[in-house]
């Protein structure tokens, strides 16, 4: 079934079954594989992007039922600089506090953490906790995926005040 | 897993959706996903046509109705449920439904369709004494939640009917209070007090196979006197009939069930009448 949705800004055409689920299609039709496909059944939000400006579950949405939408994902969150990629303040904040150890949690937590801190206004540690608990990480490394939510939404509020 | 082969039809009105359910055998509606995409996924349905309702047009509403009910839509997301104001105990529950991301897509409706317990909307829904709104391809009917609920994910609709909106009515007071192993999994026992048209409903989800009143819990706490919180809260354990799994023995279950009916009803005599 023919299909057409963007992601990070890049628009994509593509005839897919109406079985393939969205974390699928990214990662083998669109060769975007920043995204990880973790449990396939919604627990462990490994596959978390966001679609019109929502976060959700890329294993239980179909691909199909994406068209006409705007996708994000682990791979727009770095921007051109003049020296080549420059990291977004949340990956920066999640290596400078050891946010990830066998990183495949990452992309989930970096975009369940992106629209947290782009929609909550009070962002205290047990709100952050309550938000994340919707991504599993195997190495159990949360503390410090806290501290880095934390120092992230900082840095942005800071640099959104310079503007 | 992978979901099984199956056709796909984005049906573009409520007749469309019905028509291609009445057509075809072991067809299946795919409102929000967050339950029946896993199922899929899992290989415990192999639907031949998957009918998506989400392009409908006219299933997002959220209104209030002049009595005060609330009228949700089919396709009425959860994280709009947390997020409306005109129904304070259906916001506070859906709160407690998954996570941000399961939130942002699952649907009320589809969520009361799926008919498990152990989830919030069945509960409330219950509590609230929610009618629900149904469509078939001959005719629409209405049906009381409790009706629809027949047993552990089985209820009432026809295969060729689709639930199109779902009515709650307003609770005067309320409390409510769940138990999981993680913020946003399913509850291992849930329970919410709410005063509807004047009269106190207890419902426990979790202790069987459908969202279960709890007539003894609403006859003690109505006794009144010093103790009629913990008198209801010993009522509503003996009354229950739950099995052990994996997540917890009888007994466990029926000491957090004691303590959900405590909480609820503190919260609930607490509360101030609105």
């Amino acid at each position: 079934m023919r299909t057409q949705f963007t992601v990070n800004d890049a628009a994509y055409g593509l005839d897919v079954e109406p079985r393939l689920t969205l974390v699928d299609a990214l990662r083998e039709e669109c060769g975007l594989t920043g995204t990880h496909v973790g449990c396939e059944h919604g627990v462990c939000g490994a596959c978390t992007v966001i679609v019109d400006g929502q976060p959700v579950r890329s294993c239980l949405m179909l691909a199909v039922q994406a068209d006409g939408t705007s996708v994000s994902t682990v791979e727009g969150l770095a921007a051109a600089g003049p020296d080549g990629e420059v990291l977004h303040p949340l990956q920066e904040a999640f290596v400078t506090h050891h946010g990830l150890q066998c990183g495949f949690c990452t992309p989930g937590m970096l975009m369940s953490a992106l629209h947290l801190i782009e929609t909550e206004t009070d962002l205290t540690r047990d709100r952050i906790r309550e938000e994340m608990s919707g991504n599993i990480c195997r190495c159990t490394g949360y503390q410090t995926i806290v501290d880095a939510i934390e120092s992230a939404a900082a840095t942005m509020s800071s640099q959104a005040a310079v503007r | 897993m992978k979901p099984p082969k199956f056709d796909y039809v984005r049906a573009a009105s409520v007749a469309e959706a019905v028509a291609v359910l009445d057509a075809n055998e072991d067809s299946k509606i795919l409102a929000g996903g967050q339950s029946f995409v896993p199922v899929l996924a899992l290989r415990m349905a192999q639907p031949s046509v998957v009918v998506d309702i989400n392009r409908i047009d006219g299933l997002s509403g959220l209104e209030q109705l002049a009595d005060g009910t609330t009228r949700v839509g089919a396709l009425v997301r959860h994280y709009q449920l947390v997020e409306q104001r005109q129904h304070p105990l259906l916001a506070s529950g859906a709160r407690w439904i998954g996570h941000t991301a399961i939130r942002s897509r699952g649907t009320c409706a589809g969520s009361i369709a799926h008919a498990d317990s152990s989830a919030e909307l069945p509960v409330l829904a219950t509590a609230l004494d929610a009618t629900v709104h149904i469509t078939g391809p001959a005719s629409t009917r209405t049906l009381a939640v409790e009706q629809l609920f027949q047993g552990a994910m089985t209820t009432a609709l026809e295969e060729n009917e689709m639930i199109t909106a779902v009515d709650f009515k307003i609770a005067e007071r309320w409390g409510f209070a769940e138990f999981a192993r993680r913020h946003g999994d399913f509850a291992i026992v849930l329970a919410a007090a709410a005063e509807v048209d004047g009269e106190l409903r207890v419902v426990l989800g979790g202790v069987g196979g459908v969202p279960e009143r709890a007539f003894a819990a609403e006859q003690e706490y109505g006794a009144g006197g010093p103790a009629a919180i913990d008198r209801a809260a010993a009522a509503a354990a003996d009354q229950i009939n739950p099995t052990a799994d994996l997540h917890g023995s009888v007994e466990f279950r029926r000491d957090i069930t004691r303590e959900m009916v405590r909480r609820a009803l503190t919260q609930f005599s607490t509360a101030k009448a609105s």
